[in-house]
């Protein structure tokens, strides 16, 4: 159980798919222009990404070598296409504002990244927990850079006004989805390394 | 090997039409709920609408809104393609009267933080119209010489929006009317006399060759242009 709980935890600290992997960048920067949107990025990465994992170690040792990659963007795309349908019925609000990362989270690195250096290797409760572990990460991050996009640039959390008049506008825009991601990973490293 | 990927992809594809078809019905139904509170929020009091309707020289559909059988109001569809970021779909509401009775923002791609403002409660650009009548409204932003209040730092995404206005207006002209209007959105009409006017002629006070020299730009206002080379 330990070394599960250790899988698990890895992916939100350790291997912090943001702020330590570095992966999934362009999802990253693009959606997180409020908390919300960061949060339903993350979950549907989060999703796709467990049952991904869960899939792949069940039919690993089916799969030939030579065609494992093709073989894993398939299981993924779709897993992904039923997520974007599914949001596409009953949050058809979230798939509006997420609109063209969703089919792109099938090239997101981290998920196919998993597969490739996890799920490959490892049974089936530890590659579930890997993903969840790693997905949990990944939106605990999004949606903390989402959140401070929002504070910042809107003045609002959750869509909720802090203050009246806004904020730097600079941080819901491009710019500052990068100002923002590289003050958090200073930050995430800082307190990271006092723990070691 | 390859019936390994062969099976893989057949498992994967029926599992993705199941879901197709489970999800079908709820997406229609979710596109429907939309245009239904759309439709509530930009028409007068109504108890009945009609089916989405076309009419020539208009790209989307509109609805006529009836209270006891009579006509209380349309409601059109509008998209202006001419977006910071696209397209940009309104849902514009008139009274049967021609009152600009509510504009609802269906798509739109602009600017997070400043064209995105077209969709928060009372902005400037939803009460130049608001209230008012069409015909009184002249459809431009102010900075071309209309009436329209721009939202502040987004001139591009304000002129969208009056541009899909304008468009749904002309389209109201045409369904109570009877008479059909092609539309030509304000960008048109500038360029097109910007063409007439700077065709390396002599014009808008400047001599043959300094409207040669201002070319058949797009913002050829060649007067304006002219005077300052």
């Amino acid at each position: 159980m330990g070394k599960n709980l250790s899988t698990f935890t890895s992916g939100l600290v350790k291997n912090n798919p943001t702020f330590v992997l570095v992966l999934g960048m362009c999802p990253t920067l693009a959606t997180t222009s409020s908390a919300a949107n960061g949060m339903g990025m993350g979950a549907a990465t989060m999703f796709v990404l467990i049952l991904s994992n869960i899939v792949i170690s069940l039919i690993k040792n089916l799969i030939p070598d030579k065609v494992r990659i093709p073989a894993y963007i398939v299981v993924i795309a779709s897993f992904v296409t039923v997520v974007q349908l599914l949001m596409q019925a009953y949050l058809p609000d979230l798939y509006n504002t997420l609109g063209v990362f969703i089919p792109l989270i099938v090239v997101n690195c981290i998920i196919l990244g998993r597969a490739e250096a996890f799920a490959s290797k490892n049974g089936v409760w530890a590659s579930a927990l890997d993903g969840a572990g790693i997905g949990l990460g990944f939106t605990l991050s999004l949606t903390l850079i989402g959140m401070v996009r929002e504070v910042l640039g809107n003045g609002q959390i959750f869509g909720v006004d802090l203050w009246q008049g806004g904020g730097a506008l600079i941080f819901v825009l491009a710019p500052g989805a990068f100002i923002v991601l590289g003050y958090l990973m200073i930050l995430f490293r800082k307190l990271t390394a006092k723990t070691k | 090997m390859v019936l390994v990927l062969f099976s893989i992809c057949l498992v994967a594809s029926a599992a993705v039409a199941y879901v197709n078809k489970i999800t079908t019905e709820p997406i229609e139904q979710a596109k429907q709920q939309k245009v239904v509170a759309a439709l509530k929020a930009v028409l007068p009091e109504f108890d009945q609408t009609s089916e989405a309707t076309t009419v020539d020289g208009f790209e989307g559909v509109y609805y006529s809104a009836t209270l006891g059988g009579e006509i209380v109001g349309y409601a059109f569809e509008s998209t202006s393609p001419n977006g910071f970021n696209g397209n940009v779909k309104l849902m514009v509401g008139f009274a049967a009267d021609g009152t600009i009775v509510n504009i609802e923002v269906l798509e739109q791609a602009e600017t997070p933080g400043l064209g995105t403002n077209m969709t928060v409660v009372d902005n400037p650009l939803l009460l130049s119209f608001k209230g008012k009548q069409a015909a009184s409204v002249n459809m431009t932003v102010k900075k071309d010489g209309g009436d329209v209040d721009a939202l502040t730092a987004a001139t591009i995404s304000s002129r969208a929006y009056a541009d899909a206005v304008a468009r749904a207006y002309n389209a109201f002209k045409s369904v109570t009317t009877g008479e059909i209007n092609a539309y030509t959105s304000a960008t048109q009409l500038k360029q097109q006399e910007g063409e007439a006017k700077c065709d390396g002629t002599a014009c808008g006070g400047c001599t043959k060759e300094e409207a040669k020299e201002c070319g058949n730009g797009p913002h050829g206002k060649c007067g304006e242009n002219c005077k300052h080379k």
